[in-house]
């Protein structure tokens, strides 16, 4: 459970006042408060279990164009004082922006209930172990080993500024991942995430991933090349974050590095990606790290880029307002997408296989990286559980292979939507996707598993 | 920090634990971003805490806080000795640590001039004076230039009465063009984007990276490369630029010998290894007969230089490959005893609030007498040269790995030729250091690094050291995908 020691907005508050009697004009506090927990296992027993307690603050400032941060997790009086006495520093002996747009007005702030889970936040090593139980029995009846992380985290975060934004909320989450492996080669995958820990059935998770390492017993392999591809869920996640990093980002557009453009048509009709936070499926946020309001924008719809996520700082720059997707101050990569949402479509889990007349079906990516960022190409690994289809049927698994796609390409080839979706998390947020169907996959390389 | 240390450990072992150690880190950080002649950032981070690790019944626990009262040492002892119990529950094998001698002492990285003393106007004119050259030549899209530096201290305490202080002081910086046309964006960048420019020193470092003197010459082989043809596709001879080389010796040789990923317990995060524990039994050719790599946590400069790890164990250097042949691991004090050794002193943690795990020291490919960078060029007749990572990925067991880097130079009859954009090659691990027919002698020979490393879960980062000089590789499939 979160320490009841700290207010979060109070230490803010506090931050902003120190800030701006050492000269600061403008000063921006955000405030976090953690509990996180993480227990994990493998070889089907725990080997490390970890508690961490941190509270820190983020204080921006300006005096006038110039700009300066500093961050601590020192919050007593003293801690604060040396804070604010760094920023406002900084700031004096930092260079003018000639765009400085200042900090944001406040803005009206939808609270979102779905955020927090007491549940999580009281969640007890004592809880996670016993859910790491039910995923090793899973295993040890499936005659595999389980590997994974079971974890739980409480945050309170306060964001503050002297333009008078006051924004605290509670969030949580939690997600319990495992791979299980045996002795002929097989390997499989399952992760369950949510707000609310009770929501995750470490059972279930445990017999999908030890069916699947069953499943991919003595794989085979096959060549290289082009091949239709049914994503799972897993894999999905990737595709996102990958688009999210290299394109949907306001920066990214104004640096002319990004692949987007509005109006321009990269997907088929099919896609549609929305940053939504207040889906509760994506772990939702009612307020970025600038204190404004989040916006739901639609990033792709039906195949056709709409727009992108901006920050004040970019908005200003292109007379637009934020849309709520700030990341903590100094923030070289701009604005950013946390809840990242793709529409369902309508196929069943049975007819996105059904429709491979040759393919293969693939859990997850293994270490994604883009190759190419503004034609989104990406290279990356198959793993834990890759199965080649015939005719709409499973026929067995694959060694794991390497592809290098345009991720782009990826989003025009997409024949079938799942209907059903998972809530999993990305590397960036929480993420709500389904599985999909892509025609024309280039895989350019073999490994040994 | 002693006081603090005592306490927890004595409270745990009130409590049940059989073992424990504790740490205490400072943190101190500092970074500036600069963007197309604008100052993005300046940033100034503290961060603080202890972290406590305990055996209780054979099972690990570990709990954290940044309150570092005497009452919350006894609070978060205790929550450590309770996970331990719980970790029991779930347990098949009691851990067992080597021995080893109580560490005792004070490091602290030699350093000339104080990166946190020098004024700040003067480190922003050094890179806004980089950013500006590369600014100026015709076509350039972009730029950043970019410095940190990072202090830390550490204590380590245990319940064999250890007590070590110790002091790292590292810091980096780095200049980038981008130039964009249309849907092709190129970028080079010095040292080296991705990691590179970064080492444990002073801002004497910096000051020797020379950043403005070459950042037009980059800026002006960005705008080429917009230009350049594509890199060809097929089975090439190619020489490694180190700052290409020491990725690869990262993800190929620095991964795949972590004892605790070959053990199992990365398998749910960053994979597992390939190099099994018959390897090291067998004598399993890794590479070449003019491979060796080292394990060394004593080597100047290295970002992976220390007194003691985290564990309390004595830097040293271990080799890993020795003459091509693959002879030892990056160890712990549980892992090291299971393959009948003693650990290497490879626990590292990132910070308080994390947990010791195996990483990388300072790996480096040791140079070879005989042919300078140069020479390996001069003596090859068709080839590619290349340059700065862009891109790096490898399969879960560190066989398949694929890199792209920001550029390439044909070789033809032994000089360097036509610039050539988008190179990519890819392999497996150990057909690809088997082929290495020519590494550059001490001329070259250069410790890079990275500061970024990921493992672990949570995730942790670590700032690691690579040091190598050039290397030639045969046959290696270039160009992959479709452009």
């Amino acid at each position: 459970m979160v320490s009841a020691g700290l207010d979060p907005l109070a230490a803010a508050v506090r931050a902003i006042t120190l800030a701006e009697a050492g000269g600061a004009n403008e000063v921006e506090a955000v405030v976090s408060a953690d509990e996180a927990r993480l227990t994990r296992f493998a070889n089907s027993e725990i080997h490390q279990n970890v508690a961490e307690t941190n509270e820190s603050l983020n204080l921006r400032v300006a005096i006038g164009r110039r700009v300066g941060v500093a961050s601590s997790n020192r919050l007593d009086d003293e801690g604060l004082r040396r804070l604010a006495e760094t920023a406002v520093a900084i700031a004096r002996n930092s260079e003018e922006l000639d765009d400085w747009a200042g900090l944001p007005e406040p803005s009206p702030i939808t609270e979102i209930p779905g955020g927090h889970s007491e549940a999580t936040a009281r969640a007890t090593p004592e809880q996670r172990a016993e859910g790491v139980r039910a995923v090793i029995a899973a295993a040890d009846a499936a005659g595999v080993r389980a590997f994974g992380s079971f974890s739980t985290s409480a945050e309170r975060l306060a964001v503050a500024n002297s333009k008078g934004i006051r924004a605290e909320q509670r969030r949580t989450a939690a997600q319990l991942l495992t791979v299980m492996m045996a002795a002929d080669g097989g390997s499989g995958y399952a992760e369950g995430a949510g707000v609310d820990v009770t929501t995750i059935d470490a059972a279930v998770i445990g017999r999908q991933a030890a069916e699947k390492a069953r499943a991919t017993a003595n794989p085979v392999s096959i060549e290289p090349g082009d091949w239709a591809v049914v994503l799972e869920e897993y894999a999905v996640v990737d595709l996102l974050s990958l688009l999210a990093y290299m394109g949907f980002s306001a920066l990214a557009v104004q640096e002319e590095r990004s692949f987007f453009e509005p109006g321009k048509e990269i997907g088929s009709e099919l896609v549609t990606i929305v940053d939504d936070a207040f889906e509760p499926g994506a772990m939702p946020m009612a307020f970025d790290y600038e204190g404004v309001a989040k916006q739901r924008v639609v990033l792709v719809e039906r195949g056709v880029c709409r727009d992108v996520v901006w920050d004040t700082q970019t908005a200003a720059r292109s007379g637009r307002r934020s849309t709520g997707h700030g990341l903590p101050a100094p923030n070289p990569y701009g604005p950013f997408p946390l809840n990242m949402v793709m529409s369902p479509g309508d196929a069943s889990p049975d007819e996105l296989i059904g429709g491979l007349e040759r393919g293969l079906l693939v859990t997850r990516f293994h270490y994604t990286n883009p190759v190419h960022p503004k034609l989104a190409i990406v290279t990356g690994m198959t793993r834990d559980g890759t199965f080649l289809v015939e005719d709409g049927r499973i026929v067995g698994p694959v060694r794991n292979l390497r592809f290098t796609q345009s991720y782009l390409a990826a989003l025009a080839g997409t024949t079938a939507v799942g209907r059903e979706r998972r809530t999993l998390r990305g590397d960036f947020g929480g993420v709500l996707v389904p599985a999909v169907r892509i025609d024309g996959w280039t895989f350019t390389g073999a490994t040994e598993h | 920090m002693r006081d603090l240390s005592d306490r927890s450990i004595d409270t745990a072992v009130q409590l049940g634990a059989s073992y424990a150690d504790v740490r205490v880190v400072r943190r101190a950080e500092e970074s500036i971003a600069i963007k197309s002649g604008r100052v993005e950032g300046v940033a100034s981070g503290e961060s603080e805490g202890f972290g406590i690790r305990v055996l209780v019944d054979g099972a690990w626990g570990f709990a954290s806080s940044s309150d570092l009262s005497a009452t919350e040492a006894d609070r978060v002892a205790a929550e450590a000795v309770r996970i331990a119990k719980a970790s029991a529950t779930a347990l098949r094998n009691r851990v067992r640590l080597d021995d080893r001698p109580p560490a005792r002492g004070t490091y602290e990285t030699p350093i000339q001039e104080d990166p946190f003393s020098v004024p700040l106007e003067e480190k922003i004119g050094h890179l806004l004076a980089a950013d500006e050259a590369a600014r100026s030549v015709k076509g350039v899209a972009f730029t950043e230039a970019r410095y940190d530096a990072q202090r830390e201290t550490r204590t380590f305490a245990a319940t064999d009465g250890s007590w070590t202080e110790q002091t790292f002081t590292h810091v980096g910086a780095g200049v980038e063009a981008n130039a964009i046309e249309g849907d092709e964006h190129q970028r080079r960048s010095y040292p080296d984007a991705d990691g590179g420019p970064f080492k444990a020193a002073g801002y004497e470092f910096v000051r020797g990276l020379d950043l403005a003197g070459h950042a037009g010459p980059l800026a002006e082989e960005a705008v080429a490369l917009l230009s350049a043809p594509q890199c060809p596709a097929g089975r090439f001879t190619i020489v490694l630029d180190p700052s290409q080389l020491y990725l690869q010796v990262h993800e190929s040789c620095g991964h795949p010998t972590e004892l605790d990923r070959v053990f199992g317990t990365e398998a749910s995060y960053a994979g597992t290894s390939f190099l099994t524990p018959d390897k090291l039994d067998e004598g399993f050719r890794y590479g070449s007969d003019l491979v060796d790599i080292v394990a060394d946590a004593t080597a100047p400069g290295g970002m992976g230089t220390f007194g003691w790890d985290d564990e309390g164990v004595a830097a040293r250097a271990v080799p890993l490959v020795r003459n091509g042949i693959f002879v030892g691991y990056l160890t712990s004090r549980e892992t090291a005893p299971r393959i009948g050794r003693q650990s290497g002193g490879t626990m590292r943690a990132d910070g308080w609030n994390r947990i010791p795990l195996i990483r990388m020291t300072n790996i480096n490919l040791l140079p070879k007498p005989g042919m300078s960078l140069d020479d390996i060029v001069a003596d090859t007749d068709d080839g590619l040269y290349l340059a700065s990572n862009r891109s790096w990925s490898i399969d879960d067991r560190r066989l398949n790995f694929q890199f792209a880097t920001e550029l390439a130079y044909e070789i033809k009859g032994g000089k360097k030729g036509r610039l050539f954009k988008n190179p990519t090659y890819t392999g497996i691990t150990y057909e690809f250091w088997r082929s290495c027919d020519a590494v550059g002698d001490e001329s070259s020979y250069v410790m890079l690094g990275t500061p970024n490393c990921g493992k672990g879960e949570p995730g942790q980062g670590a700032h690691v050291g690579h040091a190598c000089s050039g290397a030639r590789f045969r046959d290696v499939q270039v160009g992959v995908g479709k452009w």
